[in-house]
């Protein structure tokens, strides 16, 4: 088994969630560009697990399971909000705190 | 006496509980206000009373008691009791400050019976007499001061008392704070007489601070005072002194207090304030006597103080601004008198006594004058009132002739003390005897002319000068009786005490035995000039003011009559020469706080907010741009950790 091909798909899955958090606007999208950067780590972090032989990756990827889900709940939450006020999900809509 | 000294407290403490009580009780006191506040006058009156009998009674070198109250305040080596002394000195003022007091209290009663604020008026009335005797009852120059700034805040409120609802509201508010901040240039004097004994004796108290200074070795300071430190403490006091007591320089503000009411004008003028700075000189004689050149300083302001204010007086058409300049000039006397030694303090102290009575007589019964002609003051409005005011023509024609010096009204006895003992020769300055002699004479000569107008400008004259509708009737018998009281004292108060010196003898335990000194002209030759000059000078203004017609409006003048109706420009050098330079200074300091500091310092906040300025662009309010900063610095992290530690590897 090659450790370069886990490596290589966790750094694929990671870009892809950081490309569309930067680019999509609509908040729900964003929102899961978020997951699939969490989720790329996750896999990264039992990747090495594996290739240290130690439980120390695979733990730290259930703590990350379970902030994942709670800031899902905070967050979707946040954004219906915003939605039911602002009547948009656009995250560009969202700017009223600027300088 | 040990027996009744407890009762000494109680001086102070009826009339300061009297005005307690009518400040704090408000309007539910104004029915019987006014003579609670008498009551409080005349009970001090009769302690005072009560002590000076069995004063009497004691025997001459046990008459000085120092009564110890409380500790007032300790603090490293600077210990202050509180405690009263008790001694001939003191008590011959506690019994002209609340005999005349009383008479002024009752008085004020028929005076001020229409003022709505006639509570407050009395109030302040028993602050004024409480002050004053906590000043001359005090056994340390601390608790002399306290009294001392009490008469100072007592002067300013009874002052400004009409200080609303009036057309000279505004003067008379005016007045009170020239009165007020005069007064505390004098202060300063006292507060740094009182830093220098302390750094010198380590004490305030009288009982070691003077006896240090003598030089006798009886006080537990064993530390002498060098001749430049007396002379410091003693220019310090002066200082003080000459605020109080209206001295040259500090004069100027005795004649814009006529502002107040006419009672006040009697208290301020008779029996206490302007007395305390004589009190302090002859208080604080063994200092002066240690220092010969403050000695002959306070002469010097004597006798031009004595000159000035019977200058002043001859051209005021006003008539308590005459009586006014008229104090300023018997005071001088008695600064004159306490710069000459033992040989004069008891003539200052005799001449205080009498004048307190013929002063507090002549305001009070300026005060009827002014009361039957609707307040009117210029004298030019009055004349042939002698039919009018019978009562108040003879007892002021008392204190007339008490102020003239004419024997054997009070005035005679003290005030030709007083020019005798200016007579007496000083060692090596033979100059000395003769310059303030003739200085006192002229003086004398001078108050003659300037009372003899006054008295005969009011009441003599062929017709009468009044405005229209003027009806004068002598006022209710509270406002006469006290002047028959004042006017009997001004005729017999002298002779009384002056024949055989009992009164020097009284004084003598505290101002010490004088030596005798024969003056450089005979005793008989000097009561003669004196005599003479005197009856020139009222003859002189009764051929002006009597038998020739006085003119309403008053004519221009020469040159010095202009200069003296504006009391010889003492307010414009004041205003030229310390008032200006102060603004100055202030402007100075104001420019310089505002375009030097503020502007300097206004700098630091500006360069804050530029600098946010610059960052706060980067805020765009866009949750993608921070995303993309965001990522963009984990980047360059990267990228930099990257190549460091790559580099390094390589190594």
């Amino acid at each position: 088994m090659d450790i370069t091909n886990y490596v290589v798909l966790a750094a694929a899955l990671f870009a892809i969630g950081a490309t569309t958090v930067l680019l999509r606007r609509n908040a729900i999208v964003v929102f899961m560009g978020v997951e699939l950067m969490l989720n790329a780590t996750n896999l990264a972090f039992v990747t090495f697990a594996r290739l240290h032989g130690d439980l120390t990756g695979q733990v730290l990827a259930f703590f990350v399971m379970v902030v994942a889900a709670a800031e899902v709940v905070v967050g979707l939450a946040i954004i219906v909000t915003i939605f039911r006020t602002r009547r948009s999900a656009s995250v560009d809509d969202v700017n009223l705190l600027k300088g | 006496m040990n027996d009744v000294i407890g009762l000494a407290p109680w001086l102070i403490g009826f009339p300061l509980i009297g005005a307690a009580i009518l400040l704090l009780g408000g309007k539910a006191t104004d029915r019987w206000g006014h003579w609670l506040g008498v009551l409080a006058s005349a009970a001090s009156g009769v302690v005072g009373f009560i002590l000076m009998f069995r004063m009497i009674g004691t025997p001459a070198e046990e008459r000085s008691i120092d009564h110890h109250l409380w500790t007032w305040l300790s603090a490293g080596g600077l210990d202050v009791d509180l405690g009263i002394r008790l001694d001939p000195l003191s008590l011959t003022f506690v019994m002209l400050v609340t005999f005349v007091g009383t008479l002024i209290h009752v008085y004020s009663v028929a005076y001020m019976d229409h003022d709505p604020h006639r509570r407050r008026f009395f109030a302040y009335l028993n602050l004024f007499v409480a002050a004053m005797l906590t000043l001359v009852l005090a056994d340390s120059y601390l608790l002399l001061f306290v009294g001392w700034e009490g008469v100072g805040l007592a002067s300013y409120l009874l002052i400004g008392f009409w200080d609303t609802g009036r057309p000279s509201a505004r003067e008379n508010a005016v007045a009170a704070k020239k009165a007020f901040v005069m007064n505390r240039i004098g202060d300063m004097g006292l507060i740094a007489a009182m830093a220098l004994m302390f750094s010198a004796v380590g004490s305030v108290r009288f009982a070691d601070v003077l006896p240090a200074v003598a030089g006798d070795g009886t006080g537990p300071a064993s530390a002498l005072i060098s001749t430049g430190t007396a002379t410091a403490i003693g220019l310090c006091l002066l200082l003080a002194a000459c605020g109080k007591s209206a001295q040259f320089p500090l004069q100027a503000w005795l004649g814009d207090a006529m502002a107040g009411p006419t009672p006040v004008s009697a208290l301020i003028h008779a029996a206490t304030m302007v007395t305390a700075g004589v009190y302090l000189m002859v208080r604080s004689g063994p200092i002066l006597e240690a220092a010969p050149t403050a000695q002959l300083v306070v002469v010097i302001v004597g006798a031009v103080t004595l000159l000035f204010g019977a200058v002043v007086g001859t051209a005021k058409d006003d008539i308590k601004k005459a009586l006014a300049a008229s104090t300023m000039s018997q005071i001088g006397y008695m600064m004159l008198a306490a710069g000459l030694g033992p040989a004069g303090y008891a003539f200052a102290i005799f001449h205080l006594l009498t004048h307190g009575f013929f002063k507090a007589g002549l305001f009070l019964g300026a005060g009827s004058v002014m009361h039957a002609m609707s307040d009117q003051t210029d004298m030019r409005r009055f004349g042939g009132l002698s039919r009018f005011l019978p009562i108040t023509w003879i007892t002021m024609g008392l204190g007339w002739l008490a102020i003239l010096g004419i024997p054997p009204f009070s005035g005679f006895w003290s005030k030709d003390g007083i020019i005798e003992a200016a007579f007496i020769p000083v060692e090596g300055q033979p100059w000395r005897a003769w310059v303030f002699g003739t200085v006192a004479v002229l003086g004398a000569a001078i108050t003659a002319f300037y009372m003899t107008r006054l008295f005969f400008m009011t009441f003599g004259g062929r017709r009468p000068r009044w405005t229209e509708g003027q009806h004068p009737h002598e006022g209710s018998p509270l406002m006469w009786w006290p002047l028959v009281f004042l006017g009997v004292g001004s005729a017999a108060l002298g002779a009384v005490l002056g024949i055989g010196g009992t009164f020097t003898t009284w004084l003598e335990p505290v101002v010490g035995q004088a030596e005798h000194h024969e003056p450089v002209l005979p005793v008989p030759v000097i009561i003669t000039v004196t005599l003479v000059v005197v009856v020139l000078g009222a003859l002189l203004a009764f051929r002006m003011y009597a038998v020739q017609l006085v003119p309403e409006e008053a004519p221009r003048g020469s040159v010095l009559t202009r200069a003296a109706r504006r009391d010889l420009y003492q307010d414009a050098a004041n205003e030229t020469l310390v008032v200006l330079p102060a603004h100055g200074v202030a402007r100075l300091v104001q420019v310089g706080d505002r375009d030097v500091v503020d502007r300097g310092w206004g700098v630091l906040p500006q360069a804050v907010s530029w600098f946010g300025a610059v960052f706060r662009k980067a805020q765009s309010g866009y949750v993608r741009s921070y995303a993309a900063g965001m990522a963009g610095g984990v980047l360059v992290i990267a990228a930099v950790a990257w190549l460091v530690v790559g580099l390094g590897g390589a190594q």
